[in-house]
């Protein structure tokens, strides 16, 4: 018994990045050229070039202010509430730069959902937060559709089997890891390709956090995964590949086994080791 | 090296952890020269000594395990962190180890004293001598964390190896020539057997040291120089010489 | 640090003094609150037990039963029944005659004329809409109460004393006599004034009713609101969602708050010299009266709304832009649903302080004397607080009470509107 379990184990792949090792090329889903950002007279981020691969969980890693979140927030192109804000440099999406004039950034954010610190819901019931984005995208017509979108989302948010007798109570009403994964279940509802998470976890308990990083692992099959978390050990456990940031400078880019084991810049390691802030 | 923890108790852990390593070479090395003495001046107190001793090697590993154990779960180490927890936790079982090999040389010299001084001893010495000085080599690089060091160390087990093969052969010639000395030659090739040992584990402690400040282990395979394990030597009649074949 | 505090235990005598006195100072603090709350409450109660006692006599008529026989002979002599010819006819014999048949003592011309003076000057219009609505009524002997004139409803109140001087009283001895009289014979009955709530404004204090007032007050509001609220909405949308941060939007910031202190009066000679003068539109009308409002209000609602707009976390505006919603879609369907609650408050807010308005609306002429009830917006009208502020100038001693009356209509207007708020705001708020 003990030694089929070996066999069976044997034979599943062992390593994620056996495709990099055995030199296939990793489709490569976000590329980012030379971005830098300004707030004002203020520089956040600058001159980063990184290319985030398809269907992967990259973490952007950094102490407080090094400009993760401001890079990530550029990705679907969120800092465009902000006045001050300027972008140079470019980001692509699938060989289509993001910031191009003819881009509808309505329908950018459809294909880059976006789940926030704080879980958001709608103050609306739990069906109509998710059924929302579908319906204001056409992409669902009639009550019947909805609901199949509803409980589709709601299942791979893997929040279905709790709330499918009470889809009418409030959004707000659930617990704080349940509101997180509405979110989650709004954010693919619209079926985005990539999914940009901003410190996902940081408001929720240790369970609740477990649980949302199972659900990383599981959609990391469908959508290209980029998440900023100030946890380091988070990034360890879910992320494929980790980028460190620090005071706007992307300082290393690798493979997280490999950034957490012998990192290449003494910086990173600094971090990592909790050398410094 | 860089600068200290944040967190300075970590930073504490780890510092005690090297300090305990040191502790636990230097016993080693101590050992390893008290087992040597006492088997050159046939001094048996001295051998006694150096087995009550050992005790200590045991408690030392045991704590710096215990220690390792716990930074692992407190502090998850990462990158270099990581790697000192993990090579320190190997080099503390190389050196209980080579603290065991030096406690059975000082056993055999117990019997050895028995029998009448022979020349073989003092090349005996001269193995020890040369690994006593590769086992403080090695810890200096621990301490420095200088691959460069760790990697000469590595390299002077070759002449160890040399020098344990040229033994095997005297002691079996001697054995061939005089059969009484069958006895005392045994435990003399157990005695270097044993110091040839201990050169290897040192080499592995280099090897770790390797791995701690370069993060890989080493890449080419370390070079071995020991052919006893090959070494024949033929019985001749008294009117021929002894000849020797083999490996050269 | 610690050995600042070593030996500073929190127990000796100082301390234990101090503490006291921290905590006479709370129990201090809270007696003031309490002391304003109850002197704001008693202020109120007394100004509501000083309209309600002398406004609730107002909603009771003092009524005198007569027998009326409907001669024909004055009616109709002719016997055309046709309603120029019953319109003709002299009633107030009619009337006259039912009292000289209780009183037959009552002779001489200023005796008869004291003694019909009794009855309420409208019984006539009433005995001819009796007959013109069923004709055949007349040669029949009615018995009725009729109201009582205005300063026999007094009396009968207990408003005009008796033990003052002839001269001083509206009622002379001689009608006090004959009303004793009737009281006994149990012809005086106090009825529940009905028409109080369905006539218009008049200048006799007994026929006298509000609904003209209401009814104008009610048509101005609703052009008051129509006007304002969607206005201010837009706005204050606008302003707090999507007009860049600059100068300029600094400066109409500035200018609608500023608008928001300028006295009511200036918004009444704007409307006089706009909407009168220049566009000709009628006087006195609530349309008219409506506009003039809506700008005193539109600054008010602005207001709030913008500060109902800012209290909505941005937190939703970022999820719904996250989502894909354009920045129209989130305002419309997260952000104004959310600052609801908080516009609506502001609304009632403003359109509590538009009904109690009088300044401006007299600019514009709704302080004539209007005897019907509106009909349109663009009739004549008057609104509630004029109506206050008329009858309050009114020398008849029944208008006394009637003033006061008044006012509990206007109160219990904007506690009906206060409660719609409430409603209003509960209904928004269960539904997240």
């Amino acid at each position: 018994m003990a030694l089929q379990k070996a066999r069976d184990m044997a034979e599943m792949p062992v390593h994620d990045d056996v495709a990099r090792e055995e030199g296939m090329a990793v489709p490569i889903k976000i590329r980012a050229q030379h971005v830098s950002v300004h707030y004002g007279d203020k520089r956040a981020i600058n001159d980063v070039s990184i290319d985030v691969e398809s269907n992967r969980v990259t973490a952007f890693i950094g102490p407080s202010g090094c400009g993760k979140s401001t890079f990530l927030r550029c990705i679907n192109r969120m800092n465009d509430t902000i006045d001050s804000c300027r972008v140079s440099g470019s980001i692509s999406l699938d060989d289509t730069d993001i910031y191009d004039p003819q881009i509808d950034v309505v329908q950018l954010r459809a294909r880059v959902g976006m789940v926030f610190q704080k879980p958001n819901p709608f103050p609306k019931s739990i069906y109509d937060n998710v059924a929302y984005g579908p319906r204001i995208h056409g992409l669902v017509s009639g009550r019947a559709d909805s609901d199949q979108v509803v409980e589709a989302s709601l299942r791979r948010a893997g929040l279905w089997e709790e709330v499918k007798d009470r889809l009418m109570d409030p959004g707000t009403g659930l617990s704080g890891g349940q509101q997180q994964r509405l979110c989650i279940a709004r954010t693919i509802s619209v079926q985005p390709e990539v999914i940009l998470m901003d410190e996902p976890c940081s408001a929720l308990d240790p369970i609740a956090t477990a649980r949302i990083e199972e659900l990383i692992d599981e959609l990391r099959e469908n959508y290209t995964i980029i998440i900023v978390t100030h946890s380091m050990q988070q990034a360890a456990r879910v992320s494929q590949r980790t980028a460190f940031f620090h005071l706007g400078d992307l300082v290393e880019y690798g493979d997280t086994e490999h950034v957490f084991t012998n990192p290449e810049e003494q910086k990173t390691q600094d971090y990592i080791t909790g050398r410094f802030g | 090296m860089t600068d200290d923890h944040i967190v300075k108790s970590f930073g504490d852990e780890l510092e005690r952890i090297d300090q305990l390593i040191v502790e636990m070479g230097g016993l080693a090395e101590t050992q390893l020269a008290s087992a040597i003495r006492a088997l050159v001046r046939r001094d048996t107190d001295l051998a006694d000594e150096v087995r009550a001793s050992d005790v200590r090697m045991d408690d030392l590993e045991r704590e710096i395990n215990d220690r390792i154990i716990r930074i692992l779960a407190l502090r998850q180490p990462m990158a270099a962190d990581l790697r000192v927890a993990i090579a320190a936790l190997k080099i503390s079982n190389e050196l209980e180890r080579i603290g065991d090999y030096a406690k059975n040389v000082a056993k055999r010299s117990l019997v050895l004293v028995q029998s009448p001084a022979m020349s073989p001893t003092l090349t005996i010495s001269r193995m020890g001598t040369l690994v006593q000085s590769m086992i403080k080599n090695v810890l200096d690089a621990y301490v420095a964390r200088d691959a460069a060091c760790a990697e000469e160390v590595r390299l002077a087990d070759q002449e160890v190896d040399q020098l344990h093969t040229s033994m095997f052969r005297e002691l079996l010639t001697y054995m061939m020539e005089d059969p009484h000395t069958i006895t005392p030659c045994t435990h003399l090739l157990f005695i270097a057997k044993n110091i040839e040992r201990i050169g290897d584990h040192t080499t592995n402690i280099a090897e770790q040291v390797h791995f701690l400040v370069v993060g890989q282990d080493p890449e080419d395979a370390r070079p071995k120089g020991d052919k006893s394990s090959t070494t024949v030597v033929k019985l001749t009649t008294p009117e021929e010489a002894p000849e020797e074949a083999g490996g050269k | 640090m610690t050995d600042l505090l070593a030996g500073r235990v929190l127990t000796d005598a100082a301390a234990t003094q101090r503490l006291a006195r921290r905590h006479r100072a709370e129990r201090r603090f809270k007696l003031y609150g309490l002391a304003a709350i109850v002197t704001a409450l008693s202020i109120l109660a007394v100004l509501l037990i000083t309209i309600v006692s002398n406004g609730l006599s107002a909603f009771q008529q003092t009524h005198i039963q007569l027998t009326v026989e409907l001669r024909e002979g004055v009616i109709d002599p002719q016997g055309t029944r046709t309603e120029a010819n019953l319109r003709l006819a002299n009633y107030k014999t009619l009337v006259r005659d039912g009292l000289l048949e209780i009183f037959p003592e009552a002779s001489g011309r200023r005796d008869r004329r004291e003694l019909a003076r009794m009855i309420s000057s409208g019984a006539d219009i009433r005995l001819l809409n009796m007959v013109l609505n069923d004709p055949s009524l007349i040669g029949s002997t009615q018995t009725m109460w009729f109201k009582a004139a205005a300063d026999i409803d007094s009396f009968a109140k207990g408003q005009i004393p008796r033990d003052v001087p002839e001269d001083e009283r509206k009622v002379s001895d001689k009608q006090i006599g004959w009303f004793d009289q009737l009281d006994s014979q149990g012809l005086v009955d106090k009825k529940f004034n009905v028409g109080f709530l369905t006539t218009a404004d008049s200048r006799e204090p007994e026929q006298t009713g509000i609904l003209g007032a209401v009814v104008g007050s009610l048509l101005t509001l609703i052009v008051t609101l129509v006007l304002s609220f969607p206005i201010a909405v837009m706005a204050a949308v606008y302003l707090e969602e999507f007009a860049p941060k600059n100068r300029l939007t600094d400066f109409i910031e500035i200018n609608i708050n500023n608008l928001a202190a300028v006295p009511s009066i200036v918004f009444g000679l704007l409307g006089l010299a706009v909407f009168l003068n220049f566009f000709g539109l009628p006087r006195s009308a609530p349309l008219v009266g409506g506009m003039v409002l809506a700008l005193m209000t539109l600054p008010t609602i602005i207001i709030a709304a913008r500060a109902a707009l800012r209290a909505v976390p941005p937190s939703i505006r970022e999820a719904a832009l996250g989502m894909g919603a354009s920045p129209v879609q989130t305002v419309l369907h997260h952000v104004l649903p959310l600052a609801m609650p908080g516009i609506l408050t502001g609304t009632i807010i403003g359109m509590a302080q538009a009904l109690g308005e009088s300044a401006p609306l007299l600019m514009i002429g709704m302080v004539a004397f209007i005897v019907d009830v509106p009909g349109s917006f663009t009739d004549a009208a008057t609104v509630l607080p004029v109506q206050v502020f008329l009858w309050a100038d009114a020398p008849e001693r029944g208008f006394v009470e009637r003033t006061s009356a008044a006012i509990m209509v206007l109160l219990a207007f904007l506690i009906a509107m206060n409660i719609l708020a409430v409603v209003l705001r509960r209904r928004f708020e269960r539904r997240w």
